[in-house]
């Protein structure tokens, strides 16, 4: 677990939705804004204090389209209430055609560092049939609009995977990425998400995006980034050295964050919790002042933390210390099995997913531990370390 | 009351299924007074045998009703039931032995079926009058001319004799209870003899421990009687005799020629043997009834628990099975890839599913089931002859000189535009043609000889789709002969899966072993690693496909908010995980052994 602590702010609203996607996201509603935002500030003072965040992350929805300037109160507020780090990395997920010269310097002035551009492709058809609103020069365009604004940390989106995506326009899409210069890439495998526009026209017999080509298509954003100097350090990630996402890695670290706007979900105190989803829903808690939180779990401890832990923590592709966890899932049937396929290898304590594209089976099996033999692993190794070393906490 | 011997008369039904026995049965308990109007609900007789089926009531196959005949006399009609089905005609033979004559009970429309066809001869061997009536002339489709032509044909006599009647409507019920009492003669036996009773069934009662139906033969059987079991060599008392009538009634006396039931406090089934025969304690007969052949299982096949900690509960409930039901017959049997379980021997395919359909539904288990085997004789090299009931068991080919199949004679009856493509289904199964008997223009008689574990699979299924319908099959064994079998396997990832092994002929053994690995092909989800499919006699591949191995496998998105959904996701797919038999290093869904096995159009 690290100690670096996170913020993540959701912004639900989107111009349009794209046919894919599931998060909780709002269009047309853009006259909520400045609702929404009255709401956030005050979901972030009726917060318990806690210490200077590390990052603090705006997802959506698409955060870009509320105003830079309304972007930085919810910073101003962050900062008043937890207080923000030094050299604290600020994220803003923009869309290119939300991108101009002023909204960069704006956005630098609200206190931004980086910025993540929901790019999805270079091919102008594979965007169309995305559903999305801008076409492969636009992109080029915000990035370097980002860059001469300042901003030293830029991410690119992308999305494999697409029925009707050839190999060769995959390529395509890959070098015009790298000739942006990207800081930061992120390549998802396109889902099918049940209840979504596509999820229904795949039902209905549209064609699906194909596992193994998924996999092609993966193999060839790691051969063609990892040239380019952009090394995978998640499953769905690259990065330069020392660009890797601060507020994700902190997910992945089991670091604890604090989570404002609707369907935000945090990990404070070892507890995973989630606000309401729907946008009505959450303005109408908030101003009524009412709690925002749908639902919460119970605090993390014992095995249930330590299997928590592996399971954020696999997906890096540094693995995860073994600790007791590991070491029973080293010693169960299902390890045994990862091991000889060559899906996992453990060094010096550490346990690491060799084949990534097989991690949800490495998964898996973490979830289905025995709790029991855990938490003996664990008494076993207190035991092991020298009273000494436990001092008196 | 004297039961006058000379005014008894006991008889069974021998029906086709939906020929309309058990809506005869109803009129008749109700014509004879047996059950009152206001009481009279759609086939008693078969809602008791539900109940009996849960163990708590007797058992309504035997009923005796009493007639006062147009010649005054008041006479005693004992109607013993018989199954319909195939798998179940040695049942067929032990009721056929308590009486003196069979009703004949054919559908107007539908004609005579195989069953019944096969019945009606094992009652005519057995030495019974036949009577025979056409059911159901109400329907608009009825054509009992030409019903009767048939029976006729088969039994002989005159087509205007048969009697034709409407169980539903009651029509021609009387003179079908006259003809009885005219032409099934009483029983025999000399009452002054000592007791000969033949136990004809008996079955497990929770309350009552085993009851058995007796047939008394000779003598007399007395409640209170110290009586003995000739074949077990056992002497108890006679606690209660009776009759139902259909309710228990008991009674002080079964005299010759009654069909009764007799309890003794016997509370475990195996001690009763049916086909023994029940005399004095003290006043021994001589000589034993003729007993019956004990049923003979022609179908085997494993069962075995999906979750291997239900191996015990699985034994308690083949145990509690076979207290009403002594033709299963099981031994423990260990697989490689399914673990602990048993090999049952079942009278056959119906037989096997009705087993295998209780165990899951009453004692809550999930089985996975092997292929179905029949049982093969091996002459090894040293000239020994070994029983073979499960594929595993099979020697090596060096060990062995040749493998014996059991054949069976089928009869399958048809309108006559169908035998072409019956002839070809046979043949196709390795069936030798035989006799065609035209019991009609239209109907024939077809009269084959066919390798049993041919028929044990498909083979109704196939014959039913080629006639619409049309044809019904009876089958008895007809022996065993060498055949030119192997054993094949099928492997997984290089190693034999024994729940796939079959015994199958020679010129089939590619067929087998295309169908199987195909099917494997997409019944085995991908793994970790590819996996190959063989199917293979001895150490010789003839068939191979491959699994390849999974690519991805991986959710696209993984941050702060996405954890708890996904880790619910992963859980859920790890349950369905659950279901999965380990066969060696490769998972195998519970689906795919059943799926794999199942016979399908492909």
């Amino acid at each position: 677990m690290t100690e670096r602590i996170g913020a993540y702010v959701h912004i639900p609203f989107c111009s349009a939705v794209c046919p894919y996607c599931d998060f909780a996201v709002v269009a047309g509603r853009d006259d909520q804004l400045e609702r929404y935002l009255a709401a956030v500030v005050l979901e972030i003072r009726r917060d318990r204090p806690w210490k200077p965040l590390d990052s603090i992350y705006f997802g959506g929805g698409t955060p870009s389209r509320m105003p830079p300037s309304m972007l930085g109160e919810i910073i101003s507020a962050l900062a008043e209430h937890h207080g923000i780090a030094s050299g604290a990395e600020i994220s803003l997920e923009a869309n290119p055609e939300d991108f101009d010269d002023s909204t960069g310097d704006a956005l630098v002035e609200s206190g931004f560092n980086r910025i993540s551009f929901g790019a999805q492709s270079f091919d102008n058809n594979i965007l169309l049939q995305l559903g999305r609103r801008h076409d492969a020069n636009q992109i080029s365009r915000a990035v370097d609009t980002a860059r001469t604004a300042g901003f030293e940390n830029v991410s690119i989106d992308l999305i494999y995977g697409t029925p009707g995506e050839t190999d060769r326009s995959w390529l395509a899409t890959l070098d015009h990425a790298v000739a942006c210069g990207p800081d930061h890439v992120s390549c998802y495998a396109l889902t099918v998400e049940p209840g979504t526009p596509l999820g229904r026209e795949v039902k209905a017999g549209a064609p699906a995006p194909d596992a193994d080509v998924q996999a092609d298509r993966f193999e060839m954003a790691d051969r063609v980034l990892g040239s380019a100097g952009l090394s995978r350090y998640e499953v769905s990630n690259w990065a330069r050295p020392g660009r890797e996402c601060v507020y994700n890695s902190t997910v992945w670290a089991q670091g604890e964050y604090v989570a404002y706007g609707n369907s935000a979900h945090r990990f404070r105190d070892r507890v995973r919790s989630r606000n309401l989803s729907r946008l009505d829903g959450y303005l109408a808690a908030v101003e009524e002042g009412r709690p925002a939180v749908a639902a919460e779990e119970t605090a993390l401890v014992g095995a249930e933390l330590e299997i928590d832990r592996l399971f954020v923590g696999l997906r890096r592709s540094i693995g995860a210390d073994a600790g007791s966890g590991g070491r029973v899932l080293l010693e169960s049937p299902d390890g045994e099995r990862l091991l000889a396929a060559g899906v996992i290898s453990v060094t010096d304590r550490w346990i690491r997913v060799d084949r990534p594209l097989l991690t949800d089976e490495v998964l898996r099996s973490v979830l289905a531990l025995d709790p029991g033999s855990i938490e003996r692993a664990m008494t076993v190794e207190h035991r092991e370390i020298p009273d000494n070393v436990l001092g008196n906490a | 009351m004297q039961i006058i011997q000379s005014r008894i008369r006991n008889f069974s039904i021998i029906a086709h299924i939906d020929h309309g026995k058990s809506t005869l049965a109803d009129r008749l308990l109700q014509r004879t007074g047996a059950v009152a109007d206001r009481d009279m609900k759609e086939q008693i007789l078969d809602s008791m045998d539900l109940e009996r089926e849960r163990g708590i009531t007797i058992k309504a196959q035997t009923v005796r009703l009493s007639y006062k005949a147009r010649d005054g006399h008041e006479y005693i009609l004992n109607l013993i039931d018989t199954p319909g089905h195939v798998d179940f005609s040695y049942e067929v033979s032990r009721s056929l032995a308590a009486c003196e004559g069979a009703l004949l009970l054919t559908d107007a429309a539908q004609g005579v079926q195989a069953q019944t066809l096969a019945n009606a001869y094992m009652a005519i061997d057995a030495g019974l009058e036949v009577i025979p009536a056409i059911n159901k002339i109400d329907l608009p489709a009825a054509d009992p001319g030409r019903v009767a032509e048939e029976i006729v044909n088969i039994i002989g006599g005159d087509a205007d004799d048969v009697v034709r009647l409407s169980a539903k409507t009651g029509e021609g019920v009387d003179d079908l209870l006259e003809v009885l009492v005219e032409s099934v003669p009483p029983p025999g036996g000399d009452a002054s003899a000592p007791l000969r009773a033949l136990i004809f069934d008996s079955y497990y009662d929770a309350y009552r421990g085993v009851v058995c139906h007796v047939r008394v033969v000779d003598g007399v059987l007395n409640a209170g009687q110290k009586v003995r079991f000739m074949a077990t060599a056992e002497n108890h008392e006679a606690t209660e005799i009776g009759v139902l009538t259909p309710g228990v009634k008991a009674l002080k006396t079964l005299g010759v020629g009654e069909v009764g039931y007799l309890i003794t406090g016997i509370k475990e089934i195996d001690r009763v043997r049916v086909g023994d025969t029940v005399t004095d304690a003290s006043v021994r007969a001589a000589e034993p009834l003729p007993g019956y052949d004990e049923p003979k299982p022609m179908v085997y096949s494993g069962m075995f628990p999906t979750d291997g900690a239900d191996f015990e509960k699985l034994r308690d409930a083949l145990e509690k099975l076979r207290l009403n039901d002594a033709s299963l017959v099981y031994e423990p049997e260990t697989s490689k890839a399914l673990g602990f379980g048993f090999r049952c021997g079942f009278l056959g395919l119906l037989h096997m599913e009705i087993v295998r359909e209780r165990l899951e539904r009453e004692y809550d288990l999930d089985l996975v089931a092997t292929a179905p085997s029949v049982a093969y004789q091996v002459t090894k090299t040293d000239g020994s002859i070994v029983e073979i009931k499960s594929p595993q068991d099979l020697p090596d080919p060096t060990d062995r000189q040749s493998i014996s199949e059991p054949y069976v004679r089928a009869m399958i009856l048809t309108p006559t535009e169908y035998v072409g493509p019956i002839m070809e289904l046979v043949t196709n199964r390795r069936g030798e043609v035989g006799n065609m008997n035209y019991l009609s223009s239209e109907r024939v008689e077809l009269d084959y000889k066919i390798p049993l574990g041919e028929v044990v699979f498909d083979f109704f299924d196939l014959l039913k789709s080629k006639t619409k319908g049309y044809a019904s099959l009876d089958y008895e064994p007809a022996g065993y002969r060498v055949s030119n079998l192997v054993k094949v396997d099928i492997l997984l990832n290089g190693q034999p899966v024994d729940a796939f092994s079959a015994v199958v002929h020679r010129d089939k053994a590619e067929d087998y072993g295309k169908t199987m690995t195909g099917r494997l092909r997409k019944l085995i989800p991908r793994q970790l690693f590819d996996v190959p499919i063989q199917a293979a006699i001895g150490g010789k591949i003839i068939s191979r496909e491959t699994v390849k191995a999974t690519r991805k496998d991986v959710t696209a998105k993984c941050y702060g908010g996405d954890i708890s959904r996904k880790k619910k996701l992963l859980q859920r797919q790890k349950e369905g995980k659950k279901r999965m038999k380990m066969v060696g290093s490769v998972e195998v869904p519970q689906e795919a052994f059943v799926a794999a096995l199942r016979v399908d159009d492909d």
